[in-house]
């Protein structure tokens, strides 16, 4: 599997962690039961799934990676963080 | 050459000038460069090459290639045995050592061929059905029996001597096979300026080119083919890789190859591997991989001297071997009728050529008539006799039996196809009617099937259809291509037809060779439920042999379909799996074994502690000295005992570069430290270090450190070194996905400096006498102080920290100038007694001082556990805090972080116990805890340890039971604080 | 018809011809008093013992393919009960015993093989931890044994103990840990619950759940047909969250592919099961002398199965590192399966939030060694609705209160268990 590092270019997924769904937000506050569902629960679609990749072995930036779970096809990857102003 | 009684007098890729001797069985033989072993001693007249897996059948050989699934050796001796070796694909070499497999006594008088007369009973899945009485009888008699028949070659149990590469390649185009469609497609795609890897299998280039007798452009096959590897070979962005077999096909464009680099020669030459593992990134995967031929099921298929025909055919033009003096040819396909023919140009006596079909064209019958062979068309073959073959019977279509006093019997049973590769990514292939084979369907986008692998089986058709598949991969890379003509080359007849089975096969009659699967253990699958493929190839074995069904699967889904009134387009296919060919464990393993399994890292002062006495100990991928031993001392508690001494008393040296190091820059890192750790940071003045506890979102602890504020801005982190990868990954997480907003940079830092603690009661003495220019004092350098400074002229940072519990330092400098500042020390420390201590003494001082390390930031224990819930901030948000407060992470009866001593003062304390309460029996709802670090120490001159017990803060004063049954009695001990040695920490801040 | 050596001498007299199908291949009624879903070793355990243990003979097993297709058809085959912590031990052990009866209350030859399972250990850490989980076996009464090198060395002469990047420093062995033929496991089950009355409707896809007006599951709707049901249990373990979201349900589970390796078949060699302590790599040897391999998970997110290159030469590397003489021995066959990563690395045995669905899920890549018990303890549940007193630690709800059971510490993160 081959990453398209917005940063670095296309890298071979071993220079890089994977972490897992891209979509639950931290939820601040005390919210106990927000904060359960961000940890815990799981949409693991099969299909078209958006998650975090870290480049560990290269630019160490985190990754938002557009991937099917079921082709393992990569449609999309840019950098978790907004991308800074121009 | 009557030593070679087989051989022809004319022809064949060999070098006639120069002859090989090996040996199999001991026994010796000769050949020529370009044969492979089964070529040699075929045409030497050996027929028998191995045994089959259950009833120990004799076997011949069936076919010239990978996909051999009886003629299996062992090859080469000792660590060098290589068991299970196709002698199909191994090129000759000199003194070349084979040995035939699963015999005993030997190949030709094998006492366990007994097991044919349980034929009866060894049905497919018997075993399912029996050996299940008496109940222990299984381990005890039935199995041990079975696994010693089972498997085929033996290890040898010895090192592998060889080494094994890894290596990288990336192309626009690559070609998988190096047969016509091949080499086409990797011209016309070299030509238009593509980076092409071509990739063969074999020795030698050509494909079909070497083993038909086949004029293209003019030329013989094995001339052209020279002349299109040499234009290859002048186009510098073209690689064509002999000996290489593409074996798996996985994401984004990499394939898995296996190049034999000196699987040719008798060792490796020096420095040479013995194979190279590569990865080949290609955009464009054109599979020139050619079809197998597939044989056909009847009763006594399997004799010595029953070959499939391609192979046949390219022992008499490639290798210049007759495989018998009196042949038959069975065919269900056109192809049959081309290897009549090679035997006839061969000198072979041709007895009869039996097609199952019945309408075969005039233009393919006509030829073996006129030279006068008998010729069945609508026949069926009723059984194949003698051991090796020596008669062949047939039935025409009357039904006249027909008896051939035949030692071969050519099959041609139809062609598959090889896609395999493109079905590694789930993409199966399709039943075609027309060509009665599964081939390539709905394929990955960026693969294309050429020539006999996409069906085509002319030479001509699988031109063109190369020359198709080129112009599919260019038009998707965007390059245009102007091709050439191609070369002049006629089509040959190839119809297939969709036959599985002939004659009556009644009960030796073979679907898979190697594992002794007939067509009868097929019709009892179905029979039994067993009816889709998967369960089909589970109940029977049928296609898990070493060939992988290459050879036996389609005829097998033939009979099952048969038998389930199915049509094959419906029954499907298994899923092909890599790799395609076995690949050896060491290829993949690479130079990643022994020492070089995984990275060694050394600090800047290894060679330091190795010269004086350092045992070292493994922490992560780091070298750490453990303890430093004098030549004296004859135990490592001896070393220990004195290096804990020495710091307490005096003063001690520790490396402890391996500590994560992180350093942080930005105006927005006081709020990030705040996240981070359960204690606040923001407020921490310039100069001042705090130690800090991190927990995990789910509310457990996760590693802990100190975090030094050196500028407004600028800020240095410690990590246990075991985390220092996860920490900075965490750090990044942080920074950028959940909190992008803040002004906070990170970088590890852990390789850039080197660190040593200095502590004892006169650490401030010989540190003021180490650096000179330095205020060490407590006034100018308090408890958890830190300064900037300069040594050598260059940045260092000088902190007051302690692990140990005593007045302690922990001095940083560039990592390359780490082992001047050891010898420095050292040269300063000799008046101070200066001791080196490892990282036990380093244990038994933390376990002394009860300060939480590895053992106890176990991943299972919050920071109440650890006696740090205080430090958790009340008036800030940070990672874990809401977690912690679930009911199971606050119960009060959750193990706490306790001190052990032995109630009798002298017991060892093991780390991983059992804590009970006394006189309670060892059961689960007894157990209260577990002991996690322990040592000896040398200070209070008893074992001690810390342990995490429930309800442990209440239970200071009270005895609990130490349970270790692994290792040994019940020991007693007292519950105390986790604190053992100056809890006040007078010392430390000193 | 039951099976023995004299049945298989009678039958051979008779060409085999006579023998009936293993398990009747059923076409779905309009209800049933449970229905399963999934066709695995435990959906099959599950429906063999509501109606031995207890009674429930109106079963239905609906498989979206052909039974034993997913993951109890490509594992290891590895049976243990080498736990740490008091929510597994248990259970499995209750697993462990009930393996060691299989074949007799089945009838169906498993080659249930107790050849043993030793863990290697490297490091004085390493080793306390793995004496910490083997007291608690004992604990738990369960054998353990705390090997030393020497030990080891008998057993294994052929591990790399001279040369090694992480030496060898010893063992816990299990003695009753080892292997299992996973394919006759499903069909033996598939059998008995068939003889039994089950009906085991195979190609048979679930594609929705019935609901009444309180929202509680009646049954299911299949791609043939509608199946009313009193009680519906998931036991889909990889497909978990696919299927339960046609319920509306949300959980703490992951899909990940494991791969798994066999070799070329070799005279015996391996004497148990042998793990490598300081790298991914686990091995035997099956009865017809494949070794059996794996290692870690590849990693991410995956419902393909299959993976891809940097797990195996993980693997390899690992094999190499521990038994050099494996060099030589050639990989013929990898596989993917998809595991139901829970978030704890713990499975699950509970009911959900729906009245009248249940959940079997959340098996990580260890779920074939618990076959028999989490039949059993599910078919306890579908049946008392009550957790089996082995599975009580097993509970949706625990991932919310805190009770996780987390044997390797990982925390709340799928791929690290």
């Amino acid at each position: 599997m081959r990453i398209p590092c917005p940063f670095c270019g296309a890298r071979d997924s071993r220079e890089f962690v994977f972490r897992g769904d891209a979509q639950p937000v931290r939820p601040g506050g005390d919210d106990a039961g927000a904060m359960f569902d961000y940890l815990y629960l799981r949409d693991n679609p099969a299909g078209a799934f958006e998650e975090l990749w870290y480049h560990a072995q290269g630019c160490r930036n985190w990754l938002r990676v557009t991937r099917n779970t079921v082709t393992h096809a990569i449609t999309d990857a840019r950098l978790a963080r907004p991308e800074p102003a121009a | 050459m009557s030593a070679q009684p087989f051989r022809l007098a004319h022809g064949g890729l060999i070098d006639r000038s120069r002859t090989l001797t090996f040996t199999f069985d001991g026994k010796s033989y000769t050949g020529h460069p370009g044969d492979t072993l089964a070529s040699a001693l075929l045409a030497h007249g050996v027929r028998l090459f191995g045994r089959s897996f259950k009833y120990h059948r004799p076997r011949g050989v069936l076919t010239a290639g990978s996909e051999e699934p009886n003629a299996l050796v062992t090859l080469r001796e000792g660590a060098r045995a290589e068991p299970n070796t196709r002698a199909t694909t191994i090129e000759l070499f000199d003194g070349l050592v084979a040995t035939s497999q699963n015999r005993w006594p030997s190949l030709g008088f094998d006492l366990m061929a007994v097991n044919q007369l349980a034929a009866p009973l060894f049905v497919a899945g018997f075993y399912y059905k029996t050996f299940m009485w008496p109940a222990k009888a299984w381990e005890k008699l039935y199995e041990p029996l079975i696994r010693r028949a089972a498997g085929l070659g033996a290890l040898s149990g010895q090192e592998d001597p060889d080494h094994y590469e890894h290596d990288h390649a990336f192309c626009d185009v690559l070609v998988v096979g190096a047969g016509p469609a091949g080499l086409i497609a990797a011209l016309d795609a070299g030509r238009a300026g593509l980076r092409v890897v071509l990739a063969d299998e074999g020795a030698m280039p050509g494909g079909q080119l070497l083993t038909e007798r086949v004029q293209i452009d003019g030329q013989d096959g094995p001339a052209w083919v020279a002349g299109a590897i040499a234009a290859l070979s002048a186009m510098p962005h073209v690689r064509v890789m002999r000996r290489t077999t593409v074996f798996g096909r996985f994401d984004d464009g990499e394939h898995g190859a296996i190049e034999q680099v000196a699987d040719h020669l008798p060792v490796p030459l020096p420095g040479q591997p013995r194979q190279r593992l590569w990865k080949i990134v290609a955009r464009q995967t054109i599979l020139a991989t050619g079809a197998t031929e597939r044989p056909i099921v009847f009763d006594g298929n399997d004799r010595p001297g029953v070959m499939l025909a391609g192979a046949v055919s390219t022992y008499c033009n490639r290798y210049g071997v007759a495989p018998g003096r009196r042949a038959v040819v069975l065919t269900a396909s056109d192809s049959g009728w081309q290897t009549a023919a090679d035997l006839i140009a061969a000198g072979v006596t041709l007895l009869a050529v039996i097609d199952t079909r019945a309408g075969v064209p005039e233009i393919l019958t006509a030829p073996i008539r006129a030279a006068g062979v008998p010729v069945l068309t609508g026949g069926q073959l009723v059984a194949a006799k003698g051991s090796p073959l020596s008669q062949v019977i047939a039935a025409d279509n009357q039904g006249r039996r027909h008896s051939y006093a035949a030692d071969l019997l050519a099959v041609a049973g139809g062609w598959n196809p090889q896609v395999a590769l493109a079905a590694h990514l789930g993409h199966k292939p399709v039943w075609r009617e027309d060509i009665a084979a599964y081939a390539l369907g709905a394929a990955p986008a960026d693969v294309s099937a050429a020539g006999a692998a996409d069906g085509v089986y002319g030479l001509a058709g699988a031109m063109a259809s190369a020359r198709a598949a080129v112009l599919k991969a260019a038009a998707a890379l965007g390059t245009a291509l102007t091709p050439a003509a191609l070369p002049a080359a006629q089509d040959t007849a190839h119809a297939v037809s969709a036959v599985w089975a002939t004659g009556p096969c009644k009960a030796k009659a073979f679907v898979d060779f190697q594992h002794d699967v007939t067509a009868s253990d097929v019709t009892l699958a179905v029979r039994e439920g067993y009816t889709s493929v998967e369960h089909l190839k589970r109940y029977t074995t049928l296609g898990m042999a070493t060939d992988q069904g290459r050879v036996s699967q389609v005829n097998g889904h033939g009979l099952l379909a048969a038998a389930t009134g199915k049509a094959l387009a419906e029954t499907g296919t298994i899923r092909a799996r890599p790799p395609v060919v076995p690949v050896a464990i060491g290829a993949f393993g690479g130079h990643h074994r022994g020492r070089q399994f995984r990275p060694t890292r050394h600090t800047a002062s290894h060679d330091w502690a190795a010269a004086r006495g350092a045992v070292f100990v493994d922490a992560g991928q780091w070298k750490r000295a453990q303890w430093y031993a004098l030549p004296h001392e004859t135990t490592w508690r001896q070393s220990v005992d004195r290096e804990v001494h020495a710091t307490r008393n005096g003063v001690g040296l520790c490396d402890v570069s391996t500590l994560g190091k992180i350093e942080l820059i930005g105006a927005d890192v006081g709020t990030l430290l705040d996240r981070l750790y359960i204690n606040g940071f923001a407020a921490l003045p310039v100069g001042k270090a705090r130690y800090g506890l991190m927990l995990r979102e789910d509310g457990f602890a996760m590693d802990d450190g100190t975090v030094t504020r050196f500028a407004d801005d600028r800020w240095f982190m410690t990590t246990t070194t075991a985390n220092a990868a996860r920490v900075m990954q965490h750090i990044d997480f942080a920074r950028q996905v959940l909190w992008p907003d803040l002004d906070a940079q990170a970088v590890s830092v852990t390789e850039q400096w080197a660190t040593y603690s200095i502590a004892g009661p006169r650490a401030r003495e010989l540190l003021a006498a180490a650096l000179p220019d330095s205020d060490v004092s407590n006034v100018a350098l308090p408890y958890m102080g830190a300064v900037a400074m300069r040594w050598r002229g260059y940045a260092a940072r000088l902190f007051r920290l302690s692990f140990s519990g005593e007045l302690a330092y922990e001095l940083s400098v560039p990592a390359h100038l780490g082992a001047a500042l050891v010898h420095h020390l050292c040269d300063v420390g000799t008046l101070f007694g200066l001791t080196p201590y490892g990282t036990e003494a380093l244990g038994v001082m933390r376990i002394e001082k009860g300060h939480p390390a590895g053992n106890e930031l176990n991943g299972w224990t919050t920071a109440a556990d650890l006696g740090l819930g205080r430090m958790a901030s009340k008036t800030k948000d940070y990672i874990g805090r809401i977690m912690a407060g679930r009911p199971a992470l606050v119960d009060p009866a959750r193990p706490r972080l306790v001190g052990l001593k032995p109630v009798d003062g002298v017991s060892a304390v093991r780390a991983g116990a059992h804590l009970l309460r006394p006189g309670a029996t060892p059961a689960p709802s007894h157990d209260e805890g577990y002991v996690s670090s322990a040592c000896y120490s040398p200070t209070l001159g008893t074992p001690i340890a810390l342990a995490l017990l429930a309800h442990g803060a209440d239970r200071h004063g009270e005895d609990v039971v130490v349970h270790d049954p692994v290792r040994g009695a019940d020991v007693r001990a007292l519950v105390c604080d986790p604190v053992f040695f100056d809890p006040a920490g007078e010392r430390l801040r000193g | 018809m039951r099976y023995s050596i004299v049945q298989l001498a009678r039958q051979a007299l008779g060409r085999h011809r006579g023998w009936a199908p293993a398990w009747r291949d059923a076409t779905p009624k309009d209800g049933y008093d449970v229905v399963i879903v999934g066709g695995g070793g435990h959906g099959l355990a599950a429906a063999y013992y509501l109606a031995k243990v207890h009674g429930i003979t109106n079963v239905a097993l609906v498989e979206r393919g052909w039974i034993g297709g997913g993951n109890a058809g490509r594992n290891t085959t590895i049976i243990r009960s080498n736990y740490g912590l008091p929510g597994n031990e248990p259970f499995y052990e209750w697993s462990m015993k009930l393996w060691e009866g299989l074949e007799q209350d089945l009838n169906y030859n498993a080659m249930v093989s107790q050849r043993g399972v030793l863990n290697l250990y490297h490091s004085d850490p390493q080793r306390d931890a793995y004496a910490r989980r083997g007291n608690a076996m004992r604990m738990h009464g369960v054998d353990a044994t705390l090997l030393d090198a020497d030990a080891v060395r008998k057993m294994a002469p052929f591990l790399d103990f001279d040369n090694a990047r992480f030496p060898i420093d010893g063992g816990l062995l299990q003695e009753r840990g080892g292997t299992a033929r996973h394919d006759a496991v499903n069909w033996g089950y598939a059998r008995a619950a068939s003889a039994l009355g089950v009906d085991i409707i195979q190609n048979c896809e679930v594609t929705g759940f019935l609901r009444d007006a309180s929202g509680a599951v009646t049954g299911v709707e299949t791609g043939r047909g509608t199946i009313r049901a009193g009680k519906v249990g998931l036991a889909v373990a990889g497909m978990t969250s696919h299927v339960a979201a046609k319920a509306g349900l949300k959980l703490p589970i992951e899909s990940h592919v494991l791969q798994a390796f066999v070799s070329e078949g070799l005279k015996p060699l391996i004497p148990g099961v042998i793990t490598y302590g300081a790298g991914h790599f686990y091995v035997s040897q099956s009865d017809k002398g494949g070794l059996v391999f794996g290692g870690d998970i590849d990693g991410y997110n995956s419902y393909a199965q299959r993976g891809n290159l940097p797990v195996v030469e993980d693997v390899c590397e690992g094999a190499m590192a521990l038994m050099p003489m494996i060099g030589r021995v050639r990989m013929l066959r990898s596989w993917g399966g998809i595991m139901d990563m829970s978030m704890d690395g713990s499975p699950i045995i509970d009911h959900t939030p729906i009245p009248g669905l249940y959940l079997n899920a959340g098996w990580c890549y260890g779920g074939f060694k618990a076959t028999p018990a989490s039949g059993w303890c599910f078919a306890h549940l579908l049946a008392t609705d009550t957790a089996h007193d082995t599975a009580t630690a097993y509970r949706l709800d625990r991932f919310r209160t805190g009770h996780v059971i987390d044997e390797k510490g990982a925390g709340a993160q799928p791929n690290l268990h």
